[in-house]
């Protein structure tokens, strides 16, 4: 089949972009988008033009690497699918469709189609995770773990980083994202010491990104590749009112310089994981 | 030709030595640390687990990755489970056992000292893991569940569900991303290692490519390691990662690093087959799936009825026919080659021909959907997202690929390099596999090198070397930075046709088909020819569109090639020489009149260790002999 792709194209971060349209024949039903993608930038290369810029890796839906909009849609809409795994068996011959990259105020373009999404790092950094040095833990059957929660943090631990969630949502919120790696640890027992400091962390580094807010509008789930619920902000929520409440009563430990907590929180004045 | 290689293998029974040398190993006082930078190259399992753990006891850690984020390390992509010889079973595992399975498994071709110790720290990634929060499969009473895994008759396999891989790396990377929070740990992404810098003989930094502005620049340290991964790409077709390469392994091995067994490689048996003339890689269905599917082909050949109407009378489940003990969980050589037999006998199912299959039926029937969905359902839903056919109804059809590499640099028990200074930890070192890796131990090793055994040894070596400072202003930087700048701009400069994923097809089709899963004289000296040919035409005939001074990932490839194209021609020396067969290395004129592998002990205990000796000089070979005292050596059996 023969397809028009109207793709994207920026050389660098902060230049101007545009759409350059581009016809690709002899697409066959087994092949996946990314390998449209792979033979459009041969037949570009063939011509002297530069191949268009677009992330992938594992092609198998677990890295994350991959995210585009097709008409749109983040992963072009099929439900439980990253674009590499999209199959051209879904598409008819002269399709015509435009492919754009994540648009959000915090991941950046750097080229074509590919955006920078280190703030999902500095998220993560800021609490997404359980302190345990190294060498320093007890038997792994020493923590007993109700098979539902561990089912539940896995459900959430599912998450990719993809991004996509950020670019389906009219704010560009990250709430699904950060909501995901909450849910994770703060189901398991294990997750349980630092329950409250790592809602109040993550948040307020989500804050400190440029992500918008919340206002339920569900398109994060809807385009979810890894079916991450809505619900796990609900969860997210309950769990930042909790946190608030508790470490009011707790006497404010001393401000970490360096980081700059979010209103609510400063007043607070969490951010005591480094002490 | 041939001096001996020494591993530094300590004196002592083996359950002691590991013991005794962590009792030895000199410390760096706390105080000290933060005086010490340590770079580690890779973020994957082995990389990030290494960089947290030296982080964490105070080093000063630059960690780098050509990915946007340590999360996206290949490792993310390991699907069936993680070895650990806990015996919570009670079914006759023990440290002893998993030793013996590995060794034995690696058809003798493995350090004993090295596999006793992979063993015994084992149990304790497990349990760093489960700290982490890593959310293994649990049963009902809240305790880890484990299964059994190809090649093994315990049951010693943690699992989180079919997505191990992703869940060990995001603890490593979570308390990777800690230590960067905390400014022990510089984490520098999209930057691609493209030299190592040696002074004084020691290695003492890397340049490296920002690949988003294209500047060169270099780093220095008192330490490198690298965990990079493996070169199963060098296939073309792979079970790997897209940007899986062996770009810093091949650079450091042309700084001087010995590369050990390059022709060992693992062909897995379950993946899905190539359907497309356009294809760019090929997806594993996990070994697991072998615990329940029953693997067959049609009696006579040719017959190309579906699956469904063949009654059973006219199939061959050819695994538990000629394996009767092991059965479909034989290990993967064995799997893969009685695969390709089969298909090569006119037996093989689907389009190509190149295809058997793996059928859930009788599972169904025993167990229940539903059960058997919880074990594989993801799986399956891979397989439909692929061939839009539905594994529940009709049987998949499996196809061996290039999976994992055992070779990689030589390191010594230490995981130090012929190259002082330098470490190699993960798929990118040779050490624990033998010719043959056991399903569920590469993630073991990863986080056993990276959580449990760096964590001492560089220690040591920063505390029992006087490291002079130096800074990237040494004249070594400048001319290494110069080099890597050098081949940017002759990559870019060659301006033929030729696009590097075109070249590259054909270097994965020549080694596949000469040096894949089976291998003669006559086929390897053929690739010998070829691989050089191609080499010739990538330098004179490539196209790259763009600068060096950009994001330009044709650029990126090229400089992979390139390097792919010179170790392609390593594999099949060392393959050449090797004369038996041993695991994945499977030499024609070394077997059984039933086509079983036969090894050659009385020539080949070895690890074949080569030298680079420049560009147009043959490698030299250096041997370091392989000594078995616990597990004699006994002709592997799955029968
Ligand atoms: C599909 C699949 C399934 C698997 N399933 C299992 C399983 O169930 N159980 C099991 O035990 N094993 C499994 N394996 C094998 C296992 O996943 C790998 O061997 C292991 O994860 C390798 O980890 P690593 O840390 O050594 O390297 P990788 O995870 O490959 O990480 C390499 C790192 O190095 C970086 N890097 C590489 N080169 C450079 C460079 N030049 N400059 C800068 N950075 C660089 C990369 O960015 C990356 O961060 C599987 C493998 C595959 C392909
Ligand atoms: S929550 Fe879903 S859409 Fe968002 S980053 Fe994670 S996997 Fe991607
Ligand atoms: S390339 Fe890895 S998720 Fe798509």
């Amino acid at each position: 089949m023969k397809l028009t792709l109207k793709v994207w194209r920026q050389q660098e971060a902060g230049a101007s972009g545009r759409f350059a349209t581009y016809d690709v024949d002899g697409v066959t039903p087994d092949m996946s988008f990314l390998e449209t993608l792979d033979l459009l930038n041969e037949n570009l290369l063939a011509r002297g033009e530069a191949p268009v810029a677009f992330e992938s890796d594992c092609r198998e839906g677990i890295c994350g690497s991959c995210g585009f909009l097709i008409n749109g849609v983040a992963h072009g809409g099929r439900p439980g699918t990253t674009v590499c795994q999209l199959s051209m068996r879904f598409f008819e011959d002269g399709d015509v469709l435009t492919l754009e990259p994540w648009r959000a105020r915090a991941f950046q373009v750097i080229r074509d189609l590919i955006v920078e999404r280190s703030a999902f790092d500095r998220i993560v950094q800021a609490g997404g995770f359980i302190s345990v040095p190294v060498g320093s833990a007890r038997d792994g059957n020493a923590i007993l773990v109700q098979k539902e929660s561990a089912d539940t943090a896995f459900d959430a631990a599912a998450c990719i980083g993809c991004g996509a969630c950020v670019a389906a949502c009219p704010n560009a919120s990250a709430m699904l994202f950060t909501a995901a790696k909450l849910m994770h640890l703060n189901t398991l027992p294990q997750g349980q010491p630092q329950h409250h400091l790592r809602t109040l962390d993550m948040i307020a580094a989500m804050q400190n990104e440029h992500f918008g807010s919340c206002t339920n509008h569900g398109e994060c789930e809807a385009v979810c590749p890894k079916g991450i619920p809505m619900e796990f902000i609900g969860s997210m929520n309950h769990d930042l009112i909790t946190a608030m409440f508790r470490r009011r009563r707790e006497r404010p430990p001393a401000p970490d310089v360096g980081k700059q907590p979010y209103h609510e929180i400063e007043e607070t004045g969490s951010r005591s994981r480094n002490k | 030709m041939s001096a001996m290689l020494d591993g530094g293998i300590p004196s002592g029974p083996i359950e002691q030595k590991w013991g005794r040398c962590r009792f030895e190993m000199m410390l760096v006082n706390p105080s000290n640390r933060r005086k010490h930078s340590i770079i580690v190259v890779g973020a994957g399992l082995a990389g990030a687990a290494a960089s947290a753990s030296l982080g964490q006891q105070g080093y000063h850690v630059r960690c780098f990755s050509f990915h946007d984020s340590p999360r996206r390390a290949h490792s993310i992509a390991a699907q069936g489970g993680i070895n650990a010889a806990k015996n919570y079973r009670n079914d006759g595992d023990s440290t002893f056992r998993l030793f013996y399975d590995t060794i034995k498994g690696g058809d003798y071709r493995s350090r004993e000292a090295n596999v006793y110790r992979l063993a015994e720290v084992s149990v304790n990634i497990i349990d760093q893991c489960v700290a982490q929060g890593v959310p293994f499969a649990r049963e009902y009473g809240g305790l880890l569940d484990t299964r059994s895994f190809g090649g093994v008759q315990v049951s010693r396999t943690f699992y989180a569900r079919g997505q191990t891989g992703q869940q060990l790396l995001l603890g490593a990377y979570q308390a990777l991303e800690e230590q960067v929070g905390t400014g022990t740990v510089t984490m520098h992404t999209r930057s691609e290692l493209l030299d190592i810098v040696i002074v004084d003989g020691k290695a003492r930094g890397i340049v490296t490519r920002d690949l988003v502005s294209g500047r060169v620049s270099s780093h220095a340290a008192d330490v490198v390691v690298l965990a990079t991964g493996g070169y199963s790409n060098v296939f073309y077709l792979s079970t790997n990662a897209k940007a899986s390469n062996c770009t810093a392994i091949w650079r450091a091995h042309r700084r001087g690093a010995f590369f050990a067994n390059p022709c060992f490689t693992q062909i897995h048996p379950t993946c899905i087959p190539l359907s497309s003339e356009h294809q760019s890689k090929l997806t594993l269905m996990s070994e697991s799936l072998r615990n329940d599917g029953r693997v067959w082909v049609p009696l006579k050949r040719g017959d190309k009825r579906p699956p469904n109407d063949i009654p059973e009378s006219e199939r061959d489940y050819f695994l538990e026919r000629r394996y009767p003990s092991f059965g479909n969980l034989v290990p993967r050589d064995v799997a893969s080659r009685a695969t390709k037999e089969v298909c090569d006998e006119g037996r093989g199912v689907g389009p190509s021909g190149l295809g058997v299959y793996l059928d859930f039926a009788a599972a169904i029937a025993r167990m229940s959907r539903e059960q058997v969905d919880e074990k594989y359902g993801n799986l399956f839903d891979i397989y439909e997202k692929i061939t839009g056919e539905d594994a529940h109804a009709v049987p998949m059809r499996i196809y061996p690929a290039p999976h994992y590499t055992m070779g990689g640099l030589w390191v010594d028990y230490h995981l130090m390099s012929t190259i002082p200074g330098l470490f190699v930890a993960g798929e990118a070192n040779f050490s624990d596999h033998g010719a043959n890796r056991l399903g569920a131990s590469a993630l073991m090793q990863g986080l056993a090198d990276g959580y449990f055994i760096l964590p001492y040894t560089i220690p040591d070596y920063i505390a029992s070397n006087h490291l002079a400072a130096i800074d990237t202003s040494h004249p070594a930087f400048a001319a290494a930075e110069a080099d890597v700048a050098e081949r940017v701009r002759r990559l870019v400069g060659i301006r033929g046709k030729r696009s590097p994923d075109s070249i590259h097809r054909e270097l994965g089709k020549t080694m596949w088909d000469l040096c894949g899963m089976s291998r003669s004289d006559q086929s390897l000296r053929r690739a010998l020819a070829k691989v050089p040919e191609l080499r010739e035409e990538f330098w004179n005939d490539l196209r790259i569109v763009g600068s060096g001074e950009e994001l330009n990932q044709t650029l990126e490839k090229a400089g992979r090639i390139a390097d792919f194209l010179e170790l392609a021609e390593l594999m099949c020396i060392d393959a050449l020489d090797r004369t038996e067969s041993c695991g994945g290395h499977f030499r024609v004129e070394s077997q059984t009149s039933e086509g079983d592998a036969v090894r050659d002990d009385e020539h080949f205990s070895f690890v074949s260790a080569w030298e680079w000796k420049g560009q147009n000089a043959p490698p030299e070979l250096h041997k370091e002999p392989l000594a078995f005292e616990y597990v004699h050596f006994a002709p592997r059996s799955y029968k």
